[in-house]
C-alpha cells in the first residue's frame, strides 16, 4: 500500500466495524456461538488491515498526513469528509483496533447477564468506529460526529450489561459527557466564523492560528476545554468516571479506560492547542494545577477504596492527571509525554480492568476485604499477572507506565510558550506535588497487592476451587502484557513514531 | 383577474381528493370504508408531484396575495410528506376504533389544504383564512372519539383557546390595517418603515398578531391547551397537531414576522427570544415529570417549539439584518423538516403500542425490545434524534440553530445558545428514561408480541431510515433549504 494514495485503506478500516455491526444484527439470535465468532472475525480482519496500514506507514514522513481522503460532505456548511493519519494518530488508531479485537476474543467466553451477544458485539463495533474515527478525522464537524458517536453504544453497554447501579451510572455518563460536548460544538462554530475561511479543516485552521482577539481565544478555549476536560476527565469533572467504570461490564471498562478517555487528551493536543494557542497559553497554568490536584486527589481516593474496580477507576483520574500535566507544559517534551502516557495508560489500565473482571468472575465480589488475600497461593499465575500489571501502573522503570509520568514531570520543569518566565515557580511546585503523587500511587498499588495477593487465603476461599488463568484469557491478555514490557524497554516504539508530528504541532503553537 | 392555476395545483388536487373521499365514504359500506385511506394517499402523492414541479419557479397569483416560491414549495412538501405519513399511521387505528372514517379523512385533508396555503400567503386576510382552515377541522378531529369524555374535554379546551387566539389575532390584524391602510404584507412593511417615530399601539397590535401564532405553535405561556389536547385526541390527530399544525404556525409566523413586521424586528425579536427561553425551559422541566408517553411527547414538542423560536429571537433590523435573518429562516425550515421526520415517527410507534394493548404510560413500554425489536429500534432512533444525538438528523437541526446564532454573535445570542445547550441536556434525561425502559426493563408477563400493520411498519421504517440518512448526509436537505429566502422578497 502506498500511504500517499491508499486513502481507501483507512476508510475501509474505519467503517468495516460499522458494516460488521450491521451484518451481525442480521444473524438470528439463536446462533449464539457463531455470533461471537463472527465478532472475532470482523475485528480480526479490521485489525489485520490496521497492521497492514501500520506496516506501510511512511515513518520518515510521520509528521505529514498519510492515507488521506478528502471529499465534500455537507456543502451548505463547508464540512468535508476528511480523514488522514500522522504519527500522533497512528498509535491511538492501532490501540483502538487491538483492544476491540481482544475484547471480542474475551467476549467469546465471558459476557455478563443478560447475554445477548448480538446486541453487545454490534454496540462494541459501533463504538469502535466512533473511537477510531475520532483519531483520524481532520474536519472539526466530522471529528465531533465521531466523538459523540461513542456516547450511545457506551450508554447501552453500561445500561444493559452493567452492575447493580447501571441505570444511574449510564445516564450520568451520557448526560455529563453530552453537556461538555455541546459547549465544545458551540466553540467549534465560533472558531469557524472567527476564522472566516469557510473551512473546518483542523490542519488549515492550525496553520491560520492564532486568529481572533485574546478574549475570543479565551472563551473559545473554555468551550473546547469543557468538552475535552469532561472526557479525560480532569479533576473536578471526573465524578462520572468512577460510577461508569464500576458499573460497566468488563469490556466496557476496558474500552472506556483504554480508548474513550484518550479521545479527550487527543482532542486537547490535536485541536485545542494548535487552533487556539493564545487561549491555551492562558489556560495552561490552570490546567496544570487541576492536573496535579487530580493526581494527588486520585491517589488519596484510591487509598480509601474498598472495591478493586473502583480503585482502578480512581487510579485513572491520577494517571490522566499526569497526561494533562504534560499538556500543560506546552512544549515538545510535554506533548510527547502526554501522548505516551495516553498509550501506556490505555494498555495498562485496560489490562487491569480485564484482570478485575476476571477476579469478579471467580470471587463474585470485588471487595478487597472479602477477597482477603492469598491470591498468589490460590491462583499463582493470575496473582503474578496482577502484580506485574499493578507494578507497571504505579510507574516502575522498565515498564510502560514509567515513561509517560517521568517525561511529563521532566517537561513541566521548563514549560514552553514563555510560561517558564511568568509561572516558573508554579510549575516547579506542580512537579513537586506530582512527585508526591507518584509516591502515593506506588503506596496504594503496593497496599492493594499486599491485601489481595499476599498472605494466606481466608477460610471462605480455602476450599473453593478457583480456576487459574484460562486459555481464552491468555489469548486476549498476552498482547497487552507483552506491550507493557516492550514499551517499557523500547519507548521509542511510540516516541519515535510521534516525534515528527509533535514537532509540527509545537510549531503551530508558535513555541 | 388572471389566476395561475399551475401555482395552486397542489391545493386543487387535495381539494378534489377531499371531496372524493367524502363521496366514496357514502358509497362504500362496512369494512370497505377503510379504502378511503389509500384514495387519500393517492391524492396526496399527486399533490406532491404537482408541488415538486413548482420547485425553482416563482409564481404570483390572486394579485400579490399568493406567492409560490422555493420557501413555500419546501413547506408544502413538508406538509404533504407529513400527511402521507399520518395517513400511513392512521389506517388501522381509524378503521379499528370505528371512527367516522370518511369524515376523518375529509377533515384531515381539509386541514392540510389550509397548511398548504400558509407559506404562500402574502396578505393578512389570506393568512387568516389559511390559519382557520387548519384549525377548524382540527377542532372536530380532536373530539372524534365522541363517547370518550376525555376526548370531548380536550376538544372543547382546544376549541375555546383556539377561538380566543383567533380573536386576538384578528383584532391585531385589524389594527395593523388601521395603521398601515393595507393588508398586503410587503405594503405593511413599507408603511411601518415609513413611520419615523415608533407608535406604541402599532407595536401592540403587532404583538397581538404574533400572540395568535404563539397559540398555534404552543409557545409558553400559550401552551396550556397542548398536553391536554394531545392526550385526549386520537393519536394520529395528536401527531398532526404536534407536527404539521405546528409547522404551519411557524410558516405563518415566519412570513408575517420576516416580511410584514421586519422593520420592527428589534422589538419583537427579543420578545420572541425570551419566549423561546421560557418555552424550552418550561416544556422540558414539565416533561421530566410525565408518566404518560403521549403527554411526554406533548411537553417535548412544546420544548421543541422553544428551540425553533430561537432563530426568531435573533431577528434584527438594520444594514446587516438580511444575512442574519436569512440564516434564521434557514434554521427554522431545516429544524421543522427534521422535527417532522422524528416526531411523526415517535407518534407512529406510540400508535402501534397503544393499538394493541391500549397502554400508553411509559412503564408499559418496558421490554418493548423483546415484544417488537423494530418498534423498539424506531422509538430509540426517534427519541435520540429529538434529543440531538449524532448520526441522527436531530443533531443537525440543533446545529443549524447554533449556526444561525454564530453568524453574528451577540450577547443575547450567547444567552440563547446557553439555554439551548442546557435544555438539550435536560431533554436527554427524559428521552433516555424512555429508551432505558424500552431496552433495559423486563416486559410485564402476558403482553403479546406486537405486530404492527404493514403501513405503520413502513412509515416507521421510512422515517427511521430518513432520520439516520439525514443524520449522515444532512446535505440532502440543506442543499435545498439553504437556497430559500423570503427576506429578499420582502
Amino acid at each position: 500500500m502506498d500511504p500517499n494514495t491508499a486513502g481507501w485503506a483507512l476508510v475501509v478500516a474505519l467503517f468495516l466495524p460499522l458494516v460488521g455491526a450491521g451484518a451481525l444484527t442480521l444473524m438470528p439470535s439463536s446462533m449464539d456461538r457463531e455470533i461471537r465468532r463472527a465478532g472475532v472475525a470482523i475485528t480480526a480482519v479490521g485489525f489485520a488491515l490496521v497492521v497492514a496500514i501500520t506496516a506501510s506507514f511512511d515513518y520518515s514522513r510521520a509528521g505529514e498526513l498519510q492515507f488521506t481522503t478528502d471529499v465534500p460532505w455537507i456543502t451548505a456548511i463547508d464540512a468535508r469528509f476528511s480523514l488522514g493519519m500522522d504519527g500522533i494518530s497512528l498509535p491511538l488508531f492501532f490501540l483502538t483496533s487491538l483492544l476491540t479485537l481482544l475484547c471480542a476474543i474475551y467476549t467469546t467466553k465471558h459476557l455478563p447477564s443478560p447475554g445477548k451477544p448480538k446486541a453487545f458485539l454490534s454496540l462494541m463495533l459501533l463504538l469502535q468506529t466512533g473511537m477510531a474515527g475520532t483519531f483520524v478525522a481532520f474536519d472539526l464537524i466530522l471529528f465531533f460526529i465521531f466523538f459523540e458517536l461513542t456516547l450511545v453504544p457506551m450508554f447501552f453497554m453500561i445500561g444493559m450489561w452493567g452492575g447493580p447501579r447501571r441505570d444511574y451510572a449510564s445516564v450520568k455518563f451520557f448526560l455529563y459527557t453530552l453537556f461538555g460536548s455541546v459547549f465544545m460544538l458551540v466553540a467549534f462554530l465560533a472558531i469557524y466564523f472567527q476564522a472566516g475561511a469557510n473551512t473546518w479543516s483542523i490542519m488549515e485552521l492550525s496553520t491560520m492560528a492564532p486568529f481572533g482577539s485574546t478574549t475570543f481565544q479565551t472563551w473559545a478555549f473554555l468551550g473546547v476545554f469543557l468538552g475535552f476536560a469532561i472526557k479525560v476527565p480532569v479533576w473536578p469533572f471526573h465524578t462520572w468516571l468512577p460510577d461508569a467504570h464500576t458499573e460497566a461490564p468488563t469490556v466496557g471498562s476496558v474500552l472506556l479506560a483504554g480508548v474513550l478517555l484518550k479521545m479527550g487528551t487527543y482532542g486537547f493536543i490535536r485541536i485545542a492547542l494548535p487552533i487556539l494557542p493564545d487561549g491555551a497559553a492562558r489556560f495552561a497554568p490552570m490546567i496544570g494545577v487541576l492536573a496535579v490536584i487530580g493526581i494527588v486527589y486520585g491517589a488519596l481516593c484510591c487509598l480509601a477504596q474498598t472495591d478493586v474496580k473502583r480503585l482502578i477507576a480512581f487510579s485513572s483520574v491520577g494517571h490522566m492527571g499526569f497526561v494533562m500535566l504534560g499538556i500543560a507544559a506546552m512544549n515538545e517534551a510535554g506533548i510527547q509525554a502526554a501522548l505516551f502516557g495516553n498509550i501506556a495508560h490505555g494498555i495498562i489500565t485496560g489490562m487491569l480492568f480485564f484482570l478485575a473482571g476476571s477476579m469478579h468472575e471467580r470471587y463474585h465480589t470485588r471487595e478487597i476485604a472479602v477477597i482477603g488475600g492469598g491470591m498468589l497461593k490460590k491462583m499463582p499465575v493470575y496473582g503474578v499477572l496482577f502484580t506485574y500489571v499493578a507494578i507497571a501502573s504505579l510507574g516502575l522503570p522498565g515498564l510502560a507506565g514509567f515513561w509517560g509520568e517521568f517525561a511529563a514531570m521532566w517537561a513541566a520543569i521548563s514549560p514552553g510558550l514563555g510560561l517558564a518566565d511568568s509561572y516558573g515557580g508554579l510549575y516547579l511546585g506542580l512537579v513537586v506535588f506530582a512527585a508526591i503523587g507518584t509516591v502515593l500511587t506506588a503506596g496504594y498499588f503496593l497496599w492493594l497487592i499486599q491485601r489481595v495477593n499476599l498472605g494466606e487465603p481466608p477460610e471462605r476461599w480455602a476450599d473453593e476451587p478457583l480456576a487459574d488463568v484460562q486459555a481464552i484469557e491468555w489469548v486476549s491478555w498476552l498482547p497487552l502484557l507483552a506491550l507493557i514490557l516492550a514499551l517499557g524497554i523500547f519507548p521509542r516504539l511510540v516516541f519515535g513514531v510521534q516525534d515528527a508530528a509533535v514537532t509540527n504541532l509545537v510549531g503551530f503553537l508558535g513555541g | 383577474m388572471q389566476i395561475d392555476f399551475i401555482a395552486i395545483l397542489p391545493e386543487i388536487i387535495l381539494t378534489v381528493t377531499a371531496l372524493l373521499v367524502l363521496a366514496a365514504d357514502l358509497a362504500l359500506r362496512g369494512d370497505a370504508k377503510q379504502f378511503v385511506n389509500p384514495l387519500a394517499a393517492l391524492g396526496t402523492v399527486g399533490a406532491i408531484v404537482a408541488t415538486v414541479t413548482l420547485w425553482g419557479s416563482e409564481r404570483v397569483t390572486f394579485g400579490t396575495m399568493y406567492v409560490v416560491d422555493d420557501f413555500a414549495v419546501l413547506f408544502k412538501l413538508l406538509f404533504l410528506g407529513t400527511l402521507l405519513a399520518i395517513l400511513g399511521i392512521s389506517w388501522r387505528y381509524v378503521a379499528e376504533n370505528r371512527f367516522f372514517q370518511g369524515e376523518y379523512y375529509f377533515l384531515l385533508l381539509t386541514s392540510f389544504i389550509g397548511m398548504l396555503l400558509m407559506p404562500s400567503s402574502r396578505d393578512l386576510i389570506m393568512l387568516f383564512i389559511a390559519l382557520e382552515t387548519v384549525s377548524v377541522p382540527a377542532f372536530v378531529m380532536v373530539g372524534m372519539r365522541k363517547r370518550d369524555l376525555y376526548s370531548s374535554e380536550s376538544a372543547l379546551k382546544f376549541f375555546l383557546l383556539g377561538v380566543l387566539s383567533a380573536a386576538l389575532m384578528l383584532f391585531g390584524m385589524s389594527m395593523v390595517y388601521g395603521f398601515t391602510g393595507t393588508t398586503d404584507l410587503v405594503g405593511i412593511a413599507a408603511a411601518i418603515s415609513g413611520e419615523t417615530a415608533s407608535v406604541p399601539l402599532l407595536l401592540g397590535s403587532v404583538m397581538l398578531v404574533l400572540v395568535g401564532f404563539g397559540f398555534k405553535i404552543s409557545a409558553v405561556p400559550f401552551h396550556f391547551w397542548a398536553p391536554d389536547t394531545y392526550s385526549g385526541a386520537p393519536i394520529p390527530v395528536a401527531a398532526m397537531l404536534a407536527v404539521a399544525s405546528k409547522a404551519a404556525g411557524f410558516a405563518g409566523l415566519a412570513v408575517v414576522a420576516f416580511i410584514a413586521f421586519e422593520p420592527v424586528a428589534d422589538v419583537w425579536g427579543p420578545i420572541l427570544g425570551v419566549l423561546a427561553v421560557l418555552t424550552m425551559s418550561v416544556g422540558n422541566l414539565i416533561a421530566l415529570q410525565q408518566r404518560d408517553l403521549i403527554r411526554l411527547l406533548a411537553y417535548s414538542s412544546v420544548a421543541q417549539a422553544g428551540y425553533i423560536l430561537i432563530p426568531f429571537g435573533l431577528a434584527r433590523t438594520g444594514p446587516e439584518a438580511a444575512v442574519v435573518n436569512a440564516a434564521a429562516i434557514e434554521a427554522v425550515v431545516f429544524y421543522l423538516i427534521a422535527y417532522a421526520v422524528m416526531n411523526v415517527g415517535a407518534f407512529g410507534v406510540a400508535i402501534a403500542v397503544e393499538r394493541r394493548t391500549g397502554l400508553r404510560s411509559i412503564a408499559d413500554y418496558a421490554g418493548l425490545s423483546a415484544r417488537s425489536p423494530l418498534l423498539a429500534m424506531g422509538m430509540t432512533v426517534f427519541l435520540l434524534s429529538l434529543g440531538g444525538a449524532p448520526l441522527t438528523v436531530g443533531l443537525w437541526a440543533k446545529f443549524a440553530i447554533i449556526e444561525a446564532i454564530a453568524v453574528d454573535i451577540t450577547l443575547f445570542g450567547i444567552v440563547l445558545a446557553a439555554f439551548l445547550v442546557v435544555n438539550s441536556v435536560i431533554a436527554f434525561f427524559y428521552y433516555l428514561k424512555v429508551v432505558r425502559t424500552v431496552w433495559m426493563d423486563e416486559a410485564p408477563a402476558g403482553l403479546p408480541k406486537l405486530q404492527p400493520g404493514f403501513n405503520l411498519s413502513a412509515v416507521v421504517v421510512v422515517l427511521m431510515v430518513g432520520t439516520l440518512v439525514l443524520g449522515v448526509l444532512p446535505g440532502l436537505v440543506t442543499d435545498f433549504s439553504s437556497v430559500i429566502s423570503i427576506v429578499a422578497a420582502g
